[in-house]
């Protein structure tokens, strides 16, 4: 029954899964406790122009996300943090105003966008081999950075002002931050594509946090989650033959449903005192 | 003997709104409580704010130790305003603690041995050593406050300022708060910015009123003036709460 365990593009998408899930299970637990989803929404949307861009400089698109999305990250987050108008209204319009230069620049291209589609919803089963290079390398980064910034990340997230106080410069490690998670959203997007990255920045990290209170802990127990439900959805997405990115997405709303329903019967459960 | 704190006619504005105006304040002795009271929106927090250097006054200049804010992190420690935290946020107390320490360990250096023994002492200081694994949200009003107490005191201050440091404790939690705070202000300055006029009567050795200006004399003795010209309202409608007042309506009774 493992028997399309031999074709390459599985084992492709498996790897793209794992190396995914790696990623925003790190990553995404900064997203969550540190409450920052809107604007990582944010980053994933705008950095469609750069998959406009690639299309029109005729290179590989991932190479337009990565500049462009790196680009949306400092901008909203140096606009969201200084500007008079609201940080969330900040948001909407860098993200809108991404996706729109994204459309005119795919418009403009000559010919035909071959897998536009795939940018935007993604399809684990047809990661080519490079973008799998691409994503180990990014995923090197992504660790190694918070390897080294565990200490100063961890500040932040609880308490920006005291970090501020303890002589730390919160404001640049904020867009360093905001940056690592553009390049997560570089990663995630050829698994479940642009418009469905802020599932997987978010569900597994949620998750994780019903076990533990411990943001190490938090970290592994997502990555597993990601791995475990994102292989799950692959299997599915090939068995019933149906879109792979919605499909991990819907497995992951599932079982965080499922987890979230589950636990709050047994809380209840507890405090009647049976 | 350097001063602690030296304040030359700094103001602060924020768009067209003077939040402080004209302050000038000094503080000589490196150790007792100093109590500041004033109204909620008189500037308290923006006071406590220009200290630690986190707003900068548009005119006048700010010295602590000799050295502007931002030169002397290593000597302060900030107990901030607790509201608006999350309490489900995934730490345990001991890491909260250790981040006191992060002015002195360095920017992308794990904690040392050091830290990790001054992060100890301090949560054995405030008796919550045995709650270092325990996840912050885990803890009562009173114990958390003794644990972002404690995250000051890893930075071995010589100056402790605290942001209304009794509110939302109750009424046994604050005393034993200001039992603590009694036992700090031997070694180092203590700053507290409260609104509770009751407390500050018993336990600060100096008191100064803070409503856009500030009203201080190096002493403990608010004059009436200085009151009224502070919360902007007669006496009788703020001072309830003051010892004296309490005795002098005992004396009243037949």
């Amino acid at each position: 029954m493992f028997d399309f365990l031999q074709y390459n593009f599985i084992q492709n998408a498996l790897a793209a899964a794992v190396l995914a899930s790696i990623a925003c299970g790190i990553i995404g637990v900064y997203v969550v406790v540190k409450k920052i989803v809107f604007i990582s929404g944010g980053i994933a949307h705008a950095s469609f122009g750069g998959v406009g861009l690639g299309y029109y400089l005729g290179i590989n698109p991932m190479f337009g996300v990565l500049p462009f999305s790196l680009l949306s990250a400092l901008v909203m987050g140096t606009v969201s943090k200084k500007s008079k108008i609201p940080e969330d209204s900040a948001i909407g319009i860098l993200w809108s105003l991404g996706m729109a230069l994204g459309i005119i620049f795919v418009y403009l291209t000559p010919g035909y966008a071959p897998d536009l589609m795939t940018y935007l919803f993604g399809n684990i089963l047809t990661v080519p081999r490079f973008d799998l290079y691409f994503m180990l390398a990014l995923d090197i980064v992504i660790v190694g950075a918070v390897y080294l910034l565990y200490k100063e990340f961890l500040a932040l997230c609880f308490d920006e002002e005291f970090t501020t106080v303890q002589g730390f410069p919160t404001e640049k490690l904020y867009l360093f931050m905001l940056c690592i998670i553009a390049l997560t959203i570089v990663v995630l997007i050829k698994v479940v594509g642009i418009i469905l990255v802020i599932a997987l920045l978010t569900i597994p990290a949620s998750l994780s946090r019903k076990f533990t209170h411990n943001l190490k802990h938090m970290m592994l127990i997502s990555i597993a989650f990601g791995t475990v439900i994102s292989v799950t959805g692959i299997g599915l997405s090939y068995a019933l033959d149906v879109p792979s990115g919605a499909t991990i997405i819907l497995v992951l709303s599932l079982v965080y449903g499922l987890t979230a329903f589950g636990m709050g019967m047994l809380e209840n459960r507890r405090s009647s005192g049976v | 003997m350097e001063k602690v704190i030296e304040l030359k006619d700094v103001w602060i504005r924020y768009g067209t709104q003077t939040i402080l105006e004209a302050i000038n304040f000094e503080l000589k002795e490196s150790s007792g409580l100093l109590g500041i009271i004033g109204p909620n929106g008189g500037g308290k927090t923006t006071f406590l704010k220009v200290l630690l250097g986190l707003l900068k006054p548009y005119r006048g200049s700010v010295k602590l130790f000799g050295k502007p804010p931002e030169k002397s992190r290593e000597l302060v420690g900030y107990v901030p305003q607790y509201r608006g935290f999350d309490f489900d946020f995934p730490i345990s107390v001991w890491e909260v603690v250790l981040t006191g320490r992060m002015s002195h360990t360095g920017f992308l250096k794990k904690y040392r041995e050091e830290d990790k023994k001054a992060a100890e002492e301090a949560l054995k200081t405030v008796e919550m050593f045995q709650y270092r694994d325990r996840q912050i949200g885990q803890l009562s009003g009173g114990q958390r406050q003794r644990v972002f107490i404690a995250r000051a005191l890893a930075t071995n201050p010589k100056l402790l300022l605290l942001d209304e440091p009794n509110s939302g404790l109750d009424p046994h939690m604050q005393d034993e708060l200001y039992r603590l705070l009694n036992r700090l202000k031997q070694e180092m300055a203590v700053i507290m910015v409260t609104h509770d006029l009751s407390a500050v009567s018993v336990y600060v050795d100096k008191i100064a009123c803070l409503n856009r200006t500030l009203h201080y004399h190096n002493s403990r003795e608010i004059s009436v003036e200085d009151l009224e010209a502070t919360y902007q309202c007669p006496v009788e409608l703020i001072a309830h709460g003051i010892p004296h007042r309490v005795l002098s309506n005992h004396e009243e009774d037949p």
